[in-house]
């Protein structure tokens, strides 16, 4: 296909190409966006398009279409630049129109800075990091696509190796990048992605990348916005496609700069903590040119990304929510044994995990299940291994041990950093949708500083009304967010949550950590790829409530005041609504059942009863 | 070697070759340039050097600076009107970089063959004037012409502005500042842009797009007009005008590239100033060969070095001397948007802005203001060797003036007045919901709709958001009187008090949301600390300090500690926040209303206790609330039904649904902000006859039986409630009916916390004294008993406390407790009757 190897390749040929054609009038931008929306649209196309996740920088092509799934982390100050310029040649002296859109540097020339046909315009800068706590698998199935798929944007001339000896050969190459690219064009070319855990030459260099979780890794990426920028917000996750600029120039410049600076003060309204936030070289942070982005509302690599109208969606989604109840037993055995034989605690996981907020009715955020399994072995590495099992479900996690160091020392809540004019992350700045695992059998004896105090409170908020307050030093803003979070602990959680599960053990294994690993190889990889399949699908259900079984369920609480109102109350019917909602779409059911309504009272009395008899043994205890 | 801020305009006029200087300018300490006071006219701008020693004029270094006056006169093109001589006699001009370098602005004669065939201007100014400057079509005669009839006529009746305090409005505005300015000497003028649009709106076109042509021009109007009237008058320099308010008040989000090099306000706050930097503005060079000194002004940046001494013809002769040079100060500001004005899920923009000569260091980080100034781009070179430039434009303001919109606070002159601009449309439809006759009720649905019924303590934090009207007694000695209301709210956990505090603090714009637990007492008022960077001591002010004009949201009053609450008694009734710490001693305004929620000490409410002793605070406090309201969970199954209702309606209603049903949050707000600042309601005579019979028949009530019930507090407190109501209203009078909703909350909220759960009666006295009359009486029983007993018993020097105790108990028909004994024997301790030593009690 050779017009593939056109708009893929050479992007900047086709806006040129456009721009050249209708000068006069704004009509070509419009144009070139439709052009590359249509040609993305071909099924399959996405997938030619190389993936700045997969593929290592220097091994892409400067000014070729490239692909970024990431997440937005900082917006930047709009920036105007030359949109129409003219440049005059000097051997000539001919002057030419030039487009500046999609490009960082001009073109060659001298440029005429009093045309009267240059056009200054707009556009934004986001900076964009990974999905912070993408799992292993999640970036295992992406870059095995990856692969599959013939791309064309490297030098056709590659050969075949054995896996193992490209992946030594990358670290290699990868070193090498570090120190200087060029001596990269004299490297093998290949469409191998890094293995993400040994590449330490990345994060070698000085520069802090600034990703919300440490030991995060990935290119971070300085996303050019040309239109519609007021529709993205901080935390989005987005897949952005756009020409991939690492245009040396943008490198030199921050030398330049720097150097610059020394002579004249005046010339730097930027500090040198903010040029190298905001200008970093260009082969550690690359531009993208935004041309197309597609908001995600997911990052399950399985799914189709967009629920589209897309006959080929629609099919999977029909096949995937015909089967979702035996999926739904058989991943109930998995947890069933995961939580040593509590069968009440799998349900409750699994409800966990599809729960996410769907509307907030003012400050109230609606949805939100914040789970609090108690009672779990402290000693073992239990909860360790438990958050790996998740980890291997849900496409996005984070694990934080509140031992007191942790709380003392990590840094939750971003911060705006005013010298460098950026907002430093934090480990609570995460996408839709992830999964926070909150340790605390680590908890230990001490005093928290005021760090914590503020870290606790963050994690109270969050908790309760899924937002974090971001600390912009003068005052806070306030971010909403729509992160699970599962609190694992010996006693009641120190935490707020919604609900409060005790383990009860059925089984003791002697040796626990032998069993759950023998518990999670009995689960082949074809089965972990439908259980994830049945998180994200379950999730994203509509739901309603029938008439009638409003006023059933009205009828039910009303009686169940009566006999004693202490038992029931406002909040506790809140919860209850939550449990049959989420019980209902567990089952792929979109509305209501009296079945449901009932399965979740039972639920909840078993729930409570479970936590009052632990009560009881507690308060017993001298 | 381009310096940004002069070199901004895009379409460059004339071609200079850049010659970058020769040296650095910067390796210079900046001196001190103040020019001269009084004495020492007529010339004052002369470079540093002769401050020091300004009594001794006659030095030989002052012939310099007399002759440096005469060269730029005779240099400079005279042909430009730009320049030419104003009426100033003594008084220098001074130049603002804040405009960039005008002077070279040449001029266009519009009747000979434009050289730019900037045809667009011509077409339209053939008939009228011949000179325009370049690029625009600003007549530099008929534009001063306008201005100082403006000057000379504008008034404005109905000014509201605070500068304008002491002008007489009736007069022409600024000729009152015009003189203001003879008297005082400051030599800037101020001018709304607003007033310009009113009274001649084609000269604000100009000036809003033309403002590095425009101001200058209006700069020797002023100066024509000012010495014409005061031909003896002093100045520093010559009077300078600024701009302000220009109409375009925008966002930071909002500003475009079409904003460039044109005048634009925009409001946010500053988040980061830079060091002074000094910026040459004329460089002064002297021949080595034959000493001819020839100076050279900064052009957009640059210094057009003589090649050729014009004295003796020597090339590359000419030597920069630096103090001789001219500098001017100048400052870096980091401007970032308001948070009020940001979408949300957004990060806050950020702009660079630069404050020339005497506006450095007029703001300081973290002040909110409004900027006017003029917008500018600078492209980005590369390196002045590489023909490759980066295509993006450095974008900053040249600031004009300043004003902060936080410093009303600070003098606590006047209500907020926040600009906050409401469209007319938006007024009209806010007058059309005023008009409604239900609009409290709509309003207070409106107020936190997830949260279920509770309809009168909506009603109650509606009107603590509308609060009451601010009244200034301070001549009669007692100062401002309250007008915001503070409420209470105390009631079984999980009765969602913390919602209701949480959705008040998202609505209001200055609210602050503390919880009693994690706060200490220097959290909430103010705090003395050393700045990292300055070394200097700052006050860092708390929670109730910030939410000065705002409401201050405390969950957990009860968990707060007795030392962080006693702060509040001066807050809650006076109002002010009185601090003494490390040789700093300031009393802060804290006009907040405090919206407080505790939970029962049982953590379940106990009826059979009565307020004080359910929630343990001390009554000084509690009778420091306006409003006290309980809020339990009514047991009954009419309300489980509603409640289940709403519950599982919220569940699966839709967005839009529930949008048809309630107002939304964006209209309340801008109601309340709205009737805040725009309503001010008085009382009318009715109304206070309505007050005053309320304040008499609750004192009635308890007087019948021995009680009080109510206290002037309680009075204060209707009144700040009825006014409420009319704001609520837009109404400019208070009436019956205010006085009426008043009464009936202060009496739902008064039989819900201060009802004697012994007798059933309201008793305020629950609330002001910590102690209800009957507990009171009971107590004086108790001891009469007592003493009657001991007399009984005949002259008995000692007693045995168990044996007193026994025969009490014996004695009496109701049931006494060892409390009750004790405190009965405290009273006749107090009363000098007996005194208790350990196990014994003796008489006196």
């Amino acid at each position: 296909m050779p017009s593939v190897q056109d708009w893929i390749n050479n992007p900047l040929g086709v806006v040129d190409g456009a721009f050249a054609q209708n000068n006069s009038g704004a009509e070509w931008e419009k144009k070139v966006v439709e052009y590359f929306k249509e040609k993305l649209k071909v099924n399959g196309a996405q997938s030619w398009v190389p993936s700045l996740n997969d593929v290592p920088l220097h091994y892409l092509k400067p000014n070729s279409l490239v692909k970024f799934r990431c997440m937005i982390q900082d917006m930047f100050d709009p920036e105007f630049f030359m949109g129409v310029y003219e440049t005059v040649d000097s051997s000539t002296n001919s002057k030419v129109l030039r487009c500046g859109k999609y490009k960082d540097v001009t073109d060659c020339g001298q440029v005429d800075f009093n045309s009267r046909n240059a056009v200054t315009s707009e556009r934004q800068t986001f900076y964009c990091v990974p999905i912070p706590g993408e799992s292993q698998w999640v970036k295992e199935i992406s870059f095995h696509q990856a692969r599959v798929v013939p791309s064309t944007s490297y030098t056709p001339n590659r050969h075949k190796r054995s896996y193992e000896e490209d992946d030594e050969m990358d670290t290699q190459a990868q070193c090498h990048c570090a120190n200087s690219h060029r001596n990269v064009e004299s490297k093998r070319l290949e469409t191998e992605a890094p293995s993400q855990n040994n590449s330490p030459s990345r994060c070698s260099s000085n520069l802090d990348l600034n990703f919300p979780l440490p030991g995060e890794q990935g290119p971070a990426c300085l996303v050019k916005v040309y239109e519609g920028w007021d529709g993205f917000k901080l935390n989005d996750m987005l897949e952005v496609f756009g020409i991939l600029s690492v245009d040396p120039a943008l490198s030199l410049m921050a030398d330049d700069k720097e150097a610059s600076s020394l002579l004249d003060p005046t010339e730097s309204m930027e500090t040198v903590e903010e040029q190298r936030a905001h200008s970093p070289p260009a082969s550690l942070v690359p531009r993208i040119h935004m041309l197309y982005a597609q908001p995600l509302k997911h990052n399950n690599p399985l799914l189709p990304s967009a629920v589209s109208e897309d006959k080929g969606a629609c099919r999977f989604l029909s096949g995937v929510l015909s089967e979702l109840t035996s999926v739904r037993s058989e991943l109930l055995t998995y947890l069933t044994h995961i939580f040593l034989g509590d069968s009440l605690a799998a349900e409750y996981l699994i409800l966990h995990l599809i729960s996410s907020v769907y509307a907030r009715r003012d400050v109230l955020p609606l949805g939100k299940f914040t789970l609090n399994v108690s009672g779990c072995p402290h000693s073992s590495p239990y909860t360790d291994q438990l958050y790996q099992i998740i980890q291997q479900l849900v496409p996005s996690s984070y694990q934080i041990c509140m031992s007191l160091h942790n709380m003392n020392n990590q840094r939750m809540v971003p911060r705006k950093d005013y010298t460098a004019n950026r907002l430093v992350s934090g480990t609570l700045q995460l996408a839709s949708n992830t999964s926070l695992f909150l340790d605390e059998t680590q908890l230990e004896q001490g005093q928290l500083d005021a760090t914590g105090v503020r870290n606790i409170t963050a994690l109270g908020n969050l908790i309760s009304w899924q937002k974090v307050d971001y600390d912009f030093n003068y005052h806070q803003m306030e971010f909403p967010c729509n992160i699970n979070v599962l609190i694992v602990s010996e006693g009641r959680s120190l935490l707020p949550s919604d609900c409060q599960v005790h383990l009860r053990p059925a089984l003791s294994p002697p040796n626990l950590e032998e069993y759950l690993k023998t518990v999670q190889l009995a689960q082949a990889s074809s089965q972990l790829n439908k259980y994830r399949v049945y998180f994200t699908v379950a999730r994203s259900l509509d739901y309603n409530i029938s008439d009638q079984i409003t006023k059933a369920v009205e009828e039910d609480f009303v009686e169940m005041r009566k006999d004693d109102p202490q038992s029931v109350s406002a909040e506790d019917l809140h919860r209850m609504l939550i449990v049959a909602r989420l019980l209902s779409l567990s089952y792929g059911q979109t509305s209501l059942s009296r079945e449901n309504w009932i399965k979740a009272k039972q639920m909840e009395m078993m729930r409570i009863s479970r936590t009052q008899q632990q009560k009881c043994v507690n308060g017993n205890e001298p | 070697m381009s310096s940004p801020s002069s070199s901004a305009r895009k379409r460059a006029r004339s071609s200079n070759p850049p010659t970058p200087a020769s040296e650095d300018p910067l390796s210079l300490s900046p001196r001190p340039r103040e020019p001269s006071t009084g004495e020492l006219q007529p010339m004052p701008t002369s470079p540093g050097t002769d401050m020091q020693s300004p009594a001794i004029q006659d030095t030989s270094l002052f012939s310099s600076p007399v002759a440096r006056r005469s060269v730029p006169q005779s240099e400079v093109d005279m042909s430009s009107p730009l320049i030419y001589d104003t009426p100033s006699r003594g008084t220098p001009a001074r130049q603002r970089p804040d405009l960039g370098s005008v002077r070279k602005a040449p001029q266009v004669d519009l009747n000979s063959e434009p050289p730019s065939g900037d045809a667009t201007v011509a077409s339209e100014q053939t008939a009228g004037q011949r000179l325009v400057i370049w690029g625009t079509d600003v007549n530099v005669g008929t534009c001063k012409e306008k201005f100082q009839r403006f000057l000379q006529r504008f008034i404005d009746p109905s000014s509201r502005e605070d500068e304008n305090a002491c002008l007489d409005l009736n007069e022409p505005l600024y000729m009152q500042k015009l003189d203001e300015i003879s008297v005082v000497g400051d030599p800037v003028l101020n001018v709304n842009c607003g007033h310009i649009q009113t009274f001649d709106a084609d000269l604000y076109r100009q000036l809003i797009c033309y403002p590095q042509e425009v101001i200058p021009t209006f700069d020797m109007a002023v100066n024509e007009l000012f010495f014409d009237r005061y031909p003896d008058s002093v100045l520093e320099h010559q009077i300078q005008v600024r701009p302000y308010n220009a109409l375009k008040t925008r966002n930071m989000r909002s500003l475009n590239p079409e904003d460039i090099d044109q005048l634009i306000t925009i409001s946010g706050m500053v988040i980061r100033t830079s060091q002074l930097i000094p910026e040459m503005q004329e460089a002064f060079f002297r021949c080595q060969v034959c000493a001819f000194s020839t100076r050279v002004e900064v052009d957009r940046g640059r210094i057009a070095e003589p090649a050729v001494c014009r004295n003796c013809n020597t090339t590359h002769s000419m030597a920069l001397v630096h103090n001789r040079s001219v500098f001017s100060d100048k400052q870096m500001i980091k401007l970032q948007e308001s948070p009020e004005d940001m979408p949300a899920g957004q990060t806050p923009h950020t702009t660079v802005v630069y404050a020339h000569n005497d506006l450095v260091d007029k703001v300081q980080p973290g002040d909110r203001v409004n900027i006017t100034g003029i917008y500018r781009a600078a492209p980005m070179r590369v390196n002045p060797r590489q023909s490759q430039v980066k295509s993006v434009y450095k974008t900053h303001i040249d600031a004009i003036h300043f004003r902060k919109t936080d410093e009303r606070r600070l003098h606590g002159l006047e209500e907020e007045n926040e600009q906050k601009l409401f469209t007319e449309e938006r007024v009209s439809m806010l007058k059309e919901l005023a008009a409604k006759p239900d609009v409290y009720d709509r309003l207070s649905s409106a107020l936190a709709p997830s949260i279920y019924e509770h309809e009168d303590i909506k009603k109650g934090i509606l009107l603590q958001l509308f609060g009451g009207t601010r009244k200034d007694f301070s001549q009669t000695g007692r100062g401002n009187f309250r007008a915001e209301i503070n409420i209470l709210l105390c009631g079984d956990p999980g009765t969602s008090k913390s919602q209701l505090l949480q959705y008040v603090y998202n609505l209001v714009p200055r609210g602050q949301y503390t919880s009693g637990k994690g706060s200490s007492a220097v959290g909430l008022t103010a705090y003395v600390m050393k700045d990292p960077e300055t070394r200097q001591l700052v006050l860092q002010t708390g929670a109730l300090v910030l939410s000065d004009n705002g409401i201050c949201c405390i969950d957990e009053f009860d968990k707060m500690s007795d030392s962080t609450r006693s702060v509040l008694h001066e807050v809650m009734e006076q109002q002010t926040l009185s601090i003494a710490k490390a040789g700093i001693i300031c009393q802060l305004n804290a006009r907040t209303s405090i919206l407080a929620a505790a939970n029962p000490v049982e953590s379940q409410w106990n009826p059979k206790k009565t307020t004080i002793e359910n929630i343990q605070l001390p009554h000084t406090l509690l009778s420091r609330f306006d409003l006290i309201f309980l809020m339990l969970d009514p047991q009954d199954e009419a309300y489980d039904r509603r409640l289940a209702h709403h519950l599982v309606s919220l569940y699966y209603q839709s967005e839009d649904q529930v949008e048809e049903e309630y107002l939304d949050m964006a209209v309340l707000k801008d109601y309340i902000a709205y009737a805040r600042t725009y309503i001010n309601p008085r009382l009318c005579e009715e109304a206070s006859q309505a007050l005053i019979e309320a304040y008499v028949d609750m004192r009635k009530i308890g007087s019948g039986r021995g009680m009080v019930s109510a206290y002037p507090r309680q009075l204060e407190s209707l009144i700040r409630l009825a006014e409420a109501h009319a704001k609520v209203r837009f109404s400019d009078k208070v009436e019956t009916i205010d006085v009426e909703e008043a009464k009936r909350l202060h009496r739902e909220a008064l039989k819900q916390s201060a009802t004697d759960p012994r007798t059933g009666f309201v008793d305020i006295s629950i609330l002001t004294t910590g102690m209800s009359a009957t507990a009171r009486k009971r107590k004086e029983e108790v001891a009469q008993a007592l003493k009657k007993l001991i007399q009984s018993k005949g002259k008995m020097p000692a007693m045995k406390y168990q044996q007193l105790f026994d025969d009490l108990r014996g004695q009496s028909e109701a049931a006494i407790t060892k409390d009750m004994f004790d405190e009965a024997l405290r009273a006749l301790t107090d009363e000098d009757y007996l005194t208790v030593t350990g196990k014994t009690v003796r008489l006196l």
